[in-house]
């Protein structure tokens, strides 16, 4: 047999082995986590007041503290955020790391009823009625979150609910690096 | 007769109702609303990712409409309404990928594999009818005409 036709018995299976790998990658990608065009980009610009049932609103400025902070999408009508939201009491009771939150497209009382039965871990939460502000975010699944560091520039963007794991593999570690450089300079 | 009756109206209300799931706004010029449809179907629903948002019922997806039909009716061009759209949700919530350097593979890759696989038809019949000549020899081509 020629070196020629030796390629050409060898060269399927290369093609196979190829797309193989990139299949068996594809395989473990999440196609409901999308990349977010915010990631490095400043924070959208809004000014929201509080929901019934909180003192401090949440605005743009807020984000500009000079300190690595979290913005946390939640509704009283998303589920999982209800479980999420004992994780984001204890981060707030044992970190210094700033919650704010943004409450989407709730009534009054029932964002009051949620602050009150869950707790309120936010350092300012607004209240997005009409949906705009996390639209302007770009969230598109309840819970979501964003890691925003001190001058205002979207650093992490997290799809649905915060977790013991993302809390130690991805929001501390991340908190700990920023501020520990802010510090030094 | 007249439980029939009343089980038509009935029948016919709930079609009614599955039109009309949601009540919603259209725009009082018809062109423009035409035109509104037009981006909202190339527009993806981030729900329910197959759909456009022009044809789905996610909560999310009727938001999106009625900024569609303001900026559409604020005298908005398509590709102004998009790049808003694309701000926010990256070239995903575009069901048509845009033609840049990170989707040249995606858009000119079955166009390379078409002509690939023209070239190699070309040059294998090229050789096909170079060696079959020789290869198909007297004997063999004497039984075919026998066969025929």
């Amino acid at each position: 047999m020629s070196m020629r036709s030796k390629i050409y018995l060898i060269l399927p299976v290369l093609i196979f082995g190829v797309l193989a790998v990139f299949l068996y990658k594809g395989l473990w990608l999440n196609p409901e986590e999308l990349p977010s065009p915010l990631i490095g980009q400043q924070a959208p610009q809004f000014d929201l007041p509080p929901p019934r049932g909180a003192d401090a609103g949440f605005k743009t400025a807020d984000l500009h503290q000079g300190k690595i902070s979290l913005v946390n999408a939640f509704a009283s009508w998303c589920v999982p955020c209800h479980a999420e939201h004992p994780l984001l009491m204890e981060l707030q009771r044992e970190t210094d790391i700033p919650i704010y939150g943004i409450n989407v497209k709730d009534k009054p009382e029932d964002a009051e009823a949620f602050l009150t039965r869950n707790g309120n871990p936010y350092n300012g939460v607004g209240a997005d009625l009409d949906g705009r502000v996390s639209i302007d975010w770009g969230v598109y699944k309840y819970p979501e979150s964003y890691i925003v560091d001190g001058d205002g520039k979207v650093l992490y963007r997290i799809i649905g609910q915060i977790t013991r794991k993302t809390i130690q593999d991805i929001i501390l570690p991340m908190a700990e690096k920023y501020n520990g450089q802010a510090a030094q300079s | 007769m007249t439980l029939l009756r009343i089980l038509t109206v009935l029948l016919a209300a709930g079609c009614l109702m599955g039109i009309t799931t949601r009540s919603e706004e259209f725009l009082p010029d018809p062109d423009q609303e035409a035109k509104a449809r037009t981006i909202m179907e190339d527009l993806r629903c981030l729900v329910c990712q197959g759909q456009s948002i022009a044809n789905s019922d996610a909560d999310l997806a009727h938001d999106l409409r009625v900024i569609v039909r303001e900026q559409v009716a604020a005298g908005k061009s398509p590709d102004e309404v998009k790049q808003y759209m694309q701000a926010r949700y990256g070239d995903w919530v575009l069901l048509k990928p845009p033609v840049k350097t990170s989707t040249y593979l995606l858009w000119l890759g079955p166009l390379v594999i078409f002509i690939a696989g023209g070239v190699v038809l070309f040059l294998s019949a090229r050789r096909l009818k170079r060696e079959g000549g020789d290869s198909l020899n007297t004997p063999e081509a004497g039984s075919g005409d026998d066969i025929l």
